[in-house]
């Protein structure tokens, strides 16, 4: 292999699994590093420079960092990175100074945003300190999309939304609330230098099969009952309660009937239960509140007597895979089942809709009616027009909403200055050494054997009682402590210096996890093979050196590298060092235009 | 030495022993020797070998004198039996640790100057009487511990740290064992686990007196240039004459025998030495002829390693003595006391 390049940003940034995996990318060791300091306002700050939402996402986030993290592969189960910034959140100080401060001139250019939403609001966040005009139109009569009308609250409190929307509303945004917009064409004619659309996926999938008409009444779309409760505009449901869908809508539907009076809730899903789409944390929450998931059963129709629904019909169905391993589902020939139930919430999927988008703007749409997005910029076919979050390419989550928010303000910024949209701008990295002494560092490269800690819960019979109550308390500044010493700090990087390796072994014998190996050099496949440890894991990359004065070669597996430092403890000649990684996403401003 | 504790987190994939260890259940406390030091190379190939043999930490004793080579100990086989002597009487503790327990596996662990200056004679006596060992000299021709001294093994002509020169004649300890008998002698390098694991395996399943003289360097006082027990100037001089592997008898026996370049030895407990041949004529069965050989390499100034001299069938000093074959702690009263019958019989064969 040729030596590893380590320049550039990308390298040592695959390398921190969580950051790399988050798609905002969130410096996440360095803000657990300071909730272990107690540096709690710090962390916080670089949370939201990130992602905008930490008190939000701490409760919320879809976390894909968590099945990324390095922890996971070493011991049974990650760091719990995401319950880490609520306690940020939660213990913050007050940051209105710490705000970015909004220019009295403004730039001169006009944005308008549709839709207040994660999205939206990241847009109106990045560009309002810059001097832009920044209008946000909403149809609801309070900003923050479905983390508002849709997340439950017993999920995610209302003060907390309110909290971190209310930053942004504090830059000096002109928030136009209850007004939903019906052409694009009108607003494209008001004279804004740029248009974003943050609109969502904001219809609810139906299930047309017999009976669906007669038992109406009780039959309810799950993100229509859900903002619904969230609004205060439903308080009740029936005792039996079935819910149809196996994602994270289908979790909230059932979680909220228990607290609504529904006494014996059902989750009833087509695929199997392993494949279900909702999270794992999802299902257990579910579960631990008294709520049967039966799989593999296709809804065939609504049963009803006297216009008054009495339950579903299912056929049990198994999962065959073809050749190239696609499933379907196939009726297994067992007896159709009866569930007798009061009301049912269909949580089958959300769509997109853009009805209020004319056809004839010179802005295309595709054979899904998906308006064309370029997956970059974010830029529409109609130079002007953005899109982001879920409008742009279906439902997803806050976190990514976040992230193509950055990136649209990005292209909004550059398209404003009159700049090439394509040309995207490199993050900012730096490297740090931490040696402070001959084994001394300035991060706590000591392991913890601790494992994974779980978030204190509220009492079930109290929470049950009240949708509006928080079921996790969240981890207090002990807990939050501890568990933020399991996180491996895999920023701090271990860098190779070839020309001062005298090749004694010291760090291969030291190393825990067996990560170096001094050998012939070779192909990946072959070198893979030849490792002091087996190397299966492809996705991880292999640190290769020039060759040394024996004529072999270095290699480092990034794969189970622990960060402890070791190795460059043992080294007598400093060969290795262990370097801070820092890397920060460039968002729309003066760093990310050319001129 | 490290503050930290080497974590408990290891490798997911480490495979298993035939006892369910791991490698790194052989493992000690973290190394206090100065970073770099050969030494903790050979402590990892001890690790590594007892893991690869499938030994029960338990039923091996570890002993040593004084010296930062005789500290290792304590950086491998943690759930072992260990005693640290004093300086240079390593090998008579081990002795009479070995008269009393005959079953546990024994290793001495020593340095240059506790088994060539100080303890040169227990070394000598150990050796000559065929104790049951193995018996490891991590020579770095200097006292470490003590700040980096000429040692007995320094060449003649190699140049301290401090740019002094050595004056006297070295002790070469594989002749010197070679000569008072060892049953199975070999040479090798802290910085080649490959030839030095098999090695140590080879030892530890050896019966009789092992003996094994391992290039160590010491990073601190005796690794620059002047030295000839510098990693440079041994990877330089090194003359492997032969490349070992160690099939035990479990292991299914599966040797790519090339006619005429590997030779295999079956030792008294079964394991097979496959010898792959590197210099051209070499014959580890031959004591005289690997004295020699030893003795015109040196005069060129070359480091000869590998497994220099095997004798498969040797015996040790409980079969010289007749001992009882079993450990002494293991006797009843009644073994120990057989009565006054025999005692006047006893008494009576010597009048
Ligand atoms: C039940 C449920 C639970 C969820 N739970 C989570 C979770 O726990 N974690 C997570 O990360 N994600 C979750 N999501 C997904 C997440 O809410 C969305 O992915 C995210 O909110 C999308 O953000 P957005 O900014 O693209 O749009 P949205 O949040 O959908 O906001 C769009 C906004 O645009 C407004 N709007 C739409 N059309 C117009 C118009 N024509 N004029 C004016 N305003 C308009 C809407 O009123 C809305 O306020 C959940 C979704 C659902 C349905
Ligand atoms: C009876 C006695 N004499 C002298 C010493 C001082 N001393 C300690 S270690 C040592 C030499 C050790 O050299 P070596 O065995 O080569 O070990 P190294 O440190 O080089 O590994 C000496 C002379 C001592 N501890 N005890
Ligand atoms: S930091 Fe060094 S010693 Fe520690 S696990 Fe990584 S490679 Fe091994
Ligand atoms: S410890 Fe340092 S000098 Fe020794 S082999 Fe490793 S990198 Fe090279
Ligand atoms: S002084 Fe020399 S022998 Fe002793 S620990 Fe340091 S490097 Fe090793
Ligand atoms: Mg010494």
């Amino acid at each position: 292999m040729q030596p590893t390049q380590t320049q550039g940003p990308d390298y040592f940034h695959k390398v921190v699994d969580c950051q790399w995996a988050c798609p905002a990318h969130t410096p996440v060791p360095e803000y657990i590093r300071l909730i272990a300091a107690g540096r709690y306002t710090d962390a916080y700050m670089i949370n939201w420079k990130s992602n905008v939402f930490p008190g939000i996402l701490g409760r919320t986030c879809d976390r894909p960092c968590e099945p990324a993290c390095r922890r996971g592969r070493v011991e049974d189960e990650p760091v719990a990175i995401c319950r880490l910034k609520r306690v940020a959140a939660d213990n913050k100080d007050d940051i209105a100074s710490r705000l970015p401060s909004v220019p009295q001139i403004k730039n001169g250019k006009r944005v308008a945003l549709v839709g207040a939403g994660p999205a939206a609001l990241t847009v109106a966040r990045d560009l309002a300190p810059l001097g832009y005009e920044i209008t946000v139109f909403d149809a609801e009569a309070k900003s923050g999309g479905m983390i508002r009308s849709q997340i439950p609250r017993f999920r995610l409190p209302e003060e907390v939304i309110d909290e971190e929307v209310g930053y942004i509303a504090s830059l000096g945004i002109d928030l136009r609330l209850g007004q939903r917009i019906d052409s694009l064409k009108d607003l494209m004619g008001q004279g804004y230098d740029a248009i974003f659309v943050g609109t969502g996926a904001p219809r609810g999938r139906d299930l047309d099969v017999p009976g669906r008409k007669e038992a109406a009444a009780n039959i309810h779309i799950g993100i229509d009952w859900l903002s619904n409760v969230s609004f205060g505009h439903i308080d009740r449901i029936g005792a039996r309660v079935i819910v149809l869908g196996g994602g994270n809508t289908a979790m909230d539907c059932c979680r909220t009937s228990r607290r609504l009076g529904g006494t014996d809730v059902k989750v009833v899903v087509r695929s199997g239960f392993a494949e279900m789409k909702a999270s794992p944390w999802e299902k257990e929450d579910a579960m631990h509140e008294d709520i049967p998931i039966f799989d593999f059963l296709t809804p065939k129709a609504f049963t009803h007597e006297g216009g008054k629904l009495t339950g579903v019909v299912f056929e049990k169905v198994r999962a065959e895979y073809d050749a190239k391993g696609r499933r379907s589902l196939v009726p297994s020939g067992e007896p159709d089942q009866h569930f007798e139930c009061d009301d049912v919430l269909v949580a089958v999927g959300q769509e997109n809709a853009f009805p209020w988008i004319e056809r004839d703007i010179g802005l295309e749409f595709d054979r899904w009616d998906m308006p064309v997005v370029d997956a970059v910029t974010f830029q529409s076919t109609h130079p002007g027009v953005f899109f982001g979050g879920d409008a742009a390419f279906g439902p997803k989550n806050i976190i990514w909403a976040v992230a193509q928010g950055h990136e649209a303000a990005i292209s909004i910024d550059r398209f404003c200055q009159g700049e090439d949209v394509a040309q995207r701008p490199a993050p900012g990295v730096e490297m740090v050494s931490q040696k402070m002494g001959i084994h001394e560092w300035s991060y706590d490269n000591d392991i913890s054997n601790d494992h994974r800690y779980r978030v204190p819960q509220l009492d079930k019979d109290a929470s049950l009682k009240n949708v509006r109550l928080e079921v996790e308390l969240g981890f207090d500044r002990e807990l939050g402590f501890r568990e933020a010493e399991r996180c491996l700090n895999c920023d701090v990087q271990t860098v190779f210096a070839e020309p001062l390796c005298i090749e004694c072994d010291a760090c291969a014998d030291i190393c825990p996890t067996d990560c170096i190996t001094f050998t012939a050099n070779g192909d990946e496949d072959d070198l893979r093979s030849r490792l002091k440890a087996p190397s299966p894991n492809h996705e991880q990359a292999l640190y290769v050196s020039s060759d040394l004065k024996t004529g072999r070669v270095l290699i480092k597996d990034e794969d189970v590298c622990l960060h402890c430092g070791l190795c460059a403890e043992r080294c007598p000649t400093g060969a290795w060092d262990m370097q801070r990684f820092t890397l920060e996403m460039t968002h729309a401003g003066q760093s990310c235009r050319t001129r | 030495m490290t503050y930290i504790a080497k974590p408990r987190l290891h490798h997911p994939n480490l495979t298993p022993n035939a006892l369910g260890f791991t490698r790194r259940d052989y493992e000690g406390a973290v190394s206090t020797l100065c970073a770099g030091c050969g030494h903790d190379s050979i402590s990892a190939a001890v690790i590594q070998a007892c893991f690869e043999l499938d030994l029960a930490p338990h039923r091996i004793a570890k002993l040593s004198g004084i010296g930062c080579s005789s500290k290792t100990p304590d950086y491998f086989l943690g759930a072992s039996h260990g005693f640290n002597s004093v300086h240079g009487r390593m090998p008579s503790v081990l002795t009479g640790a070995n008269l009393a327990n005959r079953d546990l596996l024994y290793l001495g662990v020593s340095g240059d100057g506790d088994s060539a200056s100080i303890g040169f004679g227990q070394f000598a006596h150990s050796i000559r009487r065929g104790v049951n060992m193995t018996y490891i000299v991590e020579n770095n021709g200097v006292y470490g511990l003590t700040k980096g001294q000429f040692s007995a093994t320094s060449d003649r002509g190699s140049k301290s740290k401090k740019g002094v020169i050595n004056h006297d004649t070295p002790i070469d300890l594989v002749s010197v064992a070679l000569q008072l008998g060892a049953t199975f002698v070999a040479r090798s390098f802290s910085g080649d686990k490959a030839q030095l694991v098999p090695l140590v395996k080879a030892a530890l399943r050896h019966r009789g007196a092992a003996f094994i003289d391992c290039l160590s360097p010491c990073i601190q006082f005796n690794n620059h240039a002047g030295s000839t027990k510098s990693f440079d100037y041994v990877r330089e001089h090194n003359e492997a004459v032969n490349r070992l592997d160690v099939v035990t008898p479990r292991d299914p026996i599966h040797i790519d025998h090339e006619p005429g370049t590997t030779q295999v030895v079956t030792q008294h407990d079964g394991s097979v030495l496959a010898l792959h041949k590197l210099g051209d004529h070499y014959d580890p069965s031959d004591r005289v002829g690997a004295m020699t050989y030893l003795a015109q390499k040196q005069a060129l100034g070359e480091i000869v390693t590998g497994l220099l001299y095997v004798d498969p069938a040797a015996e040790d000093l409980h079969d010289a003595l007749g001992t009882v074959d079993a450990p002494l702690n293991s006797l009843n009263t009644a073994e120990l006391t057989p009565g006054a019958a025999r005692l006047q019989a006893l008494n009576a064969s010597l009048r």
